[in-house]
């Protein structure tokens, strides 16, 4: 049995004028222990929605998520989120953020410190400390965000476009990073994001999804080891045919110019 | 200078071009334990090379100077009315009630110390202003935070207090004396109904706006409700909570002496309206002073008390 199941979920959100639309139609897909699984698609595709029904921050109009078994019914740590936006408590500093869920689990204090102290040094944080957010940069803060989650120790980590508004340095950067903590703490990642070249670099298999009504359309299998070279031409291939489907998928139609073309006729 | 700027520059971790936040980690062999440090001693060091670039700091009496340069309009405005109502006087003699100088209105304060009254009106103005802003704010901010926190409640209370807000404090003062009588309780009330709603309704839209995504963080790190209510809600409440205090206060403030001109046995507004019966227009404008000072003075405690509580948060 997979540790995440989802089947046959659609959820109807509505919209500002209250009409209902599908923002996810009959999305099923299965996520090993362990595997880091990326979720793309065009803006407006329900990534997020999907996110927010595996977070159990929403329920499914229909169908079902289950983790281990389980039906999701509510937020908890053992699916722990990483925002976009980061979403630190702006009044706690860098310990009391990454304490936070220890606190809500209860554990010893001694253990608290122990893991705050692990994980800010797993993020490479150690010397903010006692620094708040908003005195830390885009890239930082996001680490807080991601110490903070792992140090619940959840089995599962939900991310979404967690690096979309960090500079391409920076990004690569925490990619790298991010990895590296996965292959360290063996955690089951699910990724939502929208960059392709991503997803590729990271991910053991990346599902695709296509908007109105969102649903996940295609999972391909990214099978190179890592580190990944985005030079090596088969993920070149592969990086390509993904965006080429997916600009079919967001215009409608093959793009006016082949973009290979277009290189060799001004040149 | 220059020896120190050239120094950093060429030392490793600013020579990658990097920022030192990316190779504090990147290093990954060399000791994490030894990075700060030396972020440290080249972080001084760009201290002083910046400061070797912009001219030095001035003098302290000429900071000072620019500190209080501002003042210069104040002062100003305070000299020509001195000088309007001497030189007035000869033209009009009327104006010595009038618009008695600021000399006079200082020599009126000197005079009240002297016969113990000033201390007593404004002793028990602050005392009422302070009992009835901290009665609206026990009431008010966990009625706005419950409001907020909760469409269940907002969607029921919404209604009364629609109702009852556009009602002026003033409109109450008569329906208020026959209540409680004259005195401290009925300009108490009377304060009380004017800070009661800014105090609510700021503390309601600092719980309703809190970021989705904070409460979703707080959610899937496994708060409970009500600890999601005390680690994010209520903090991130607070900047609101001080905003619509100090806009309490400063209403309350008004309504005070709206109360005191009334009716009222001590108090800075009934030392103005005491004054307008002796035409003793000395005392009136020093009680005008002696309001607008004491103001200023509560919402500068009140601006220090909002960076005490909350070093987060900027600009208040």
């Amino acid at each position: 049995m997979a540790q995440v199941e989802v089947s046959h979920v659609s959820k109807v959100h509505l919209s500002m004028k209250g009409e209902p639309f599908l923002a996810l139609h009959d999305v099923n897909f299965q996520v090993e222990e362990n595997e880091f699984f990326s979720i793309v698609g065009p803006s407006g595709c329900g990534k997020t929605t999907l996110l927010n029904l595996l977070a159990g921050f929403e329920q499914p109009t229909r169908g079902e998520l289950r983790v281990g078994g389980e039906l999701i019914t509510q937020p908890g740590w053992e699916r722990a989120v990483v925002f976009q936006e980061y979403a630190l408590f702006p009044w706690y500093n860098v310990i009391e953020n990454v304490r936070y869920g220890l606190r809500r689990k209860r554990l010893p204090e001694p253990e608290q410190r122990r893991l705050v102290e692990h994980y800010i040094g797993l993020v490479g944080l150690r010397g903010f400390e006692s620094r708040y957010p908003r005195e830390l940069s885009g890239g930082m803060r996001q680490r807080v965000s991601i110490a903070r989650a792992l140090a619940v120790k959840p089995f599962i980590l939900l991310m979404d476009e967690p690096f979309a508004s960090l500079d391409i340095q920076t990004r690569e950067f925490m990619q790298d990073e991010l990895l590296k903590i996965w292959q360290r703490e063996h955690k089951t990642v699910i990724f939502v994001t929208h960059s392709i070249d991503e997803a590729i670099k990271l991910s053991d298999r990346i599902a695709i999804m296509a908007s109105s009504p969102g649903r996940v359309e295609e999972i391909k299998v990214v099978k190179f080891e890592r580190p990944r070279d985005p030079t090596n031409p088969a993920i070149v291939r592969l990086a390509a045919e993904v965006k080429h489907w997916l600009r079919q998928q967001v215009f409608g139609s093959e793009p006016a110019i082949d973009p290979a073309a277009a290189v060799h006729s001004t040149s | 200078m220059n020896d120190a700027g050239r120094r950093v520059l060429r030392s490793p971790p600013l020579a990658a071009g990097e920022s030192s936040e990316a190779s504090a980690v990147e290093a990954q062999p060399a000791p994490r334990t030894a990075t700060p440090r030396r972020d440290d001693t080249a972080s001084k060091a760009l201290v002083r090379l910046a400061a070797s670039m912009v001219p030095p700091p001035p003098p302290a009496w000429r900071r000072i100077l620019v500190q209080i340069s501002h003042l210069w309009l104040l002062f100003a405005f305070i000299v020509v009315w001195e000088i309007v109502s001497i030189f007035g006087q000869r033209i009009n003699p009327q104006l010595d009630v009038m618009l008695p100088p600021p000399t006079a209105v200082v020599s009126a304060a000197v005079d009240l110390i002297h016969r113990g009254v000033l201390i007593t009106h404004i002793v028990d103005s602050l005392c009422r202003v302070l009992i009835a802003v901290g009665t609206a704010a026990v009431l008010g901010i966990p009625l706005g935070l419950a409001m907020g926190w909760s469409p269940r409640i907002r969607w029921a209370v919404d209604p009364l207090i629609g109702f009852i807000r556009p009602i002026p404090p003033l409109a109450w003062i008569p329906l208020s004396i026959l209540w409680f009588g004259i005195g401290d309780m009925q300009i108490e009330y009377i304060i009380f109904l004017a800070a009661f709603f800014p105090v609510a309704l700021n503390s309601l839209a600092g719980a309703r706006d809190i970021d989705t995504y904070l409460l979703q963080a707080g959610l899937s790190l496994g708060a409970r409700r009500r600890e999601l209510f005390l680690t994010v809600v209520l903090p991130g409440a607070l900047p609101n909570i001080f905003t619509g205090l100090r806009i309490g206060l400063g209403i309350g403030w008004m309504a005070l002496v709206a109360g005191e001109l009334v009716a009222a046995p001590s108090g800075l507004g009934y030392l103005i309206n005491n004054a307008r019966t002796l035409f003793r227009s000395d005392y009136i404008l020093l009680g005008m002073v002696l309001i607008g000072v004491l103001g200023l003075a509560l919402d500068y405690l009140m601006r220090q008390a909002a960076r005490l509580i909350m070093p987060w948060h900027r600009g208040q």
